[in-house]
């Protein structure tokens, strides 16, 4: 996912950049405040470790290997803040030393990789794992679903940057300057690839990693930084909100989400087949805000109302599933003491 | 992929990585003229260039600068074939990502078959636009890096008014990255030692994970005791460090070199 100088207009850089800094001046000051003077060595051997992390070749089920990036991992041991930071480090290193990411586009890819991803994978495990014990399985089932999430949205944020370049620089005759393909082409080629094969591999890492401390290191796993609180969940929540009111950015595609399309939309693509299972199941299941719009409401306002249901849809399922797993938890607890007093 | 490649494939990727660091801090101290500039010239005007490769909106003026770069190299010392392999390294990935533009840009066709487009004139000139930019820009910072030594680069950092607890941090993170490098190979390599035959993937995934985890719990360890270390040394809170750097005539002759190229280079583009 690091982009290469060359793949964004310096325009796009520049705003990166701009994006970038408060939440770098955000996390200095926070972290700070935490570790005191335990900032520099704490930070640097964090942020060696996921450099190291990152060199790792993972084999995937099927014969493919990867890398992962480890920042929700991080989050989830150091704390969002001291993560962005942590990341950011690596990804400054890397973009020097290894010409792994441009430095020109090293605002973007931090904002990607060293933002959303913790931030995003921090905040799926926090609504998962509220005030569970540092070994239940509530948290490893956070970190795992959290770091998938996180790098998922993380690619879907890069997919923009990329797809958004050939609208905002052509040449005269209409030769895109930068990355060529459209919102219609990166997006999904972000995404697929994320969902595929970089989120498992994600998930895979940051649940055996987990697992692992939990039962070895727990101390680590409770985010034992010394002079730690429980982070404030409103900050998370914010980082949320700003990415949901983003979403006017996807009324920049064209069209339908790519390989989202609907009979009709096939017969004007120009295919002359329609599967005829998809033709009976097409009214099967009218959808409640067909393409994301409410009825009879302006299409802008419908658009991002339905972004805000949907992280509400989104963020109640979890809320419920972190509930009834944290019940079956403390259940299991309550026996096992039991049958701890009894023999 | 079976333990045995498993094993070998990760021991590349670190000692790969270690040696190229360990090269790194060779080269940039050998005797070249990049290497003789002061490292806060050096940092300003190769920022300037990426800028300006970033800005290029003609073929002719990225090759003009992908021949300022060998130019360079040379004044560097470095050997062409070495300097080319490392930069021209990063081409195949943005060549995959840019075949596909050479056919689906819309424009004047330059290819065609029975009728049809193929190749688009639009679709070459993107693909030479991607993958000369990539190819200009890594060139300058692997220049910048190469003839440079990390050190040196820290302390311009530092009178760039970066702050100094993210230099401080990009100081030590560097140095334990060579240290946790060191170690995770040796871990690999113990292990491959005592390896006959292969082992699933499962296994593999459960090896990986551990040896994670156990480097990280190091790390947290370390970071404690290289704490205390610092403590008993007087630390409160800033690292001082000694700034040997002083501009010479020299560096101002090469800066104002690189402005004025800079300025034709951009005047280029609306000529």
């Amino acid at each position: 996912m690091h982009i290469p100088d060359g793949y964004l207009s310096p325009v796009t850089c520049g705003t990166m950049y701009a994006i970038s800094l408060p939440f770098w001046y955000l996390a200095v000051n926070r972290v700070r405040k935490v570790l005191t003077h335990r900032t520099v060595p704490v930070l640097a051997l964090f942020a060696a470790f996921a450099f190291v992390l990152m060199m790792f070749n993972v084999p995937l089920p099927g014969g493919t290997t990867g890398h992962a990036v480890g920042g929700t991992l991080l989050a989830v041991v150091l704390g969002p803040w001291a993560a962005i930071l942590g990341i950011s480090v690596v990804l400054g290193i890397q973009a020097l030393f290894f010409g792994d990411g441009g430095l020109m586009t090293f605002g973007a890819n931090v904002f990607n990789m060293a933002i959303v991803l913790p931030l995003v994978g921090y905040f799926v495990y926090k609504v998962i794992s509220s005030n569970s014990e540092s070994n239940s399985p509530r948290r490893l089932i956070g970190a795992v679903i959290g770091s998938y999430f996180g790098i998922v949205a993380a690619s879907l944020v890069a997919g923009i940057e990329l797809g958004i370049q050939p609208g905002l620089s052509h040449a005269l005759d209409g030769t895109p300057l930068y990355a060529p393909y459209g919102l219609n082409v990166a997006v999904p080629a972000m995404l697929i690839g994320h969902l595929l094969v970089a989120g498992p591999i994600e998930a895979l890492v940051t649940g055996g990693v987990f697992a692992y401390l939990q039962r070895t290191h727990s101390s680590l796993v409770k985010a034992d930084v010394p002079g730690k609180k429980e982070g404030k969940l409103w900050v998370l929540w914010g980082a949320v909100g700003l990415a949901a009111l983003a979403t006017p950015i996807g009324l920049l595609a064209s069209g339908t989400a790519w390989g989202e399309w609907g009979a009709e939309q096939l017969k004007q693509r120009g295919f002359s087949f329609i599967p005829q299972g998809l033709e009976k199941i097409a009214g099967w299941w009218p959808a409640p805000l067909p393409g994301y719009g409410f009825p009879r409401m302006g299409a802008v306002i419908g658009y991002i109302l339905s972004a805000f249901l949907g992280i509400a849809v989104v963020a109640f399922l979890l809320w419920i599933l972190g509930r009834w797993l944290s019940r079956k938890n403390s259940a299991k607890q309550q026996a096992s003491n039991g049958r701890g007093s009894a023999g | 992929m079976k333990g045995e490649s498993f094993l070998t494939r990760n021991i590349g990727s670190f000692t790969g990585a270690l040696e190229s660091v360990i090269l790194t801090d060779d080269l940039s101290r050998r005797q070249g003229l990049l290497q003789s500039l002061d490292p806060r010239v050096k940092v300003f005007t190769f920022a300037l260039f990426i800028v300006v490769v970033g800005l290029a909106r003609s073929l002719w003026i990225l090759c003009a600068i992908f021949a300022i770069v060998i130019i360079l190299s040379f004044l560097a010392k470095l050997s062409l074939v070495f300097f080319l392999k490392r930069v021209l390294l990063f081409v195949p990935f943005t060549a995959i990502i840019a075949i596909p533009a050479l056919f689906i840009t819309p424009g004047q066709p330059l290819v065609e078959i029975a009728g049809k487009a193929i190749m688009t004139q639009q679709g070459v000139h993107t693909a030479g636009f991607l993958i000369l930019r990539v190819v200009d820009s890594v060139s300058f910072g692997m220049l910048l890096i190469l003839t440079t030594p990390w050190t040196n680069i820290l302390v311009s950092l530092r009178w760039f008014r970066l702050p100094p607890l993210i230099v401080d941090i990009l100081g030590m993170t560097y140095r334990y990255i060579s240290l946790l490098l060191h170690n995770v190979n040796s871990m690999f390599l113990a292990r491959r030692s005592r390896t006959i035959g292969g082992f699933s993937g499962a296994e593999n995934r459960r090896w990986l994970a551990r040896s994670l985890a156990t480097t990280m719990a190091k790390s947290q360890h370390l970071s404690e005791e290289v704490y205390l270390a610092m403590l008993s040394r007087g630390y409160q809170g800033e690292i001082y460090v000694l700034n040997p750097l002083k501009f010479k005539f020299r560096d101002s002759v090469w800066a104002a070199i690189a402005v004025i190229v800079a300025a034709i280079l951009l005047w280029g583009n609306y000529r």
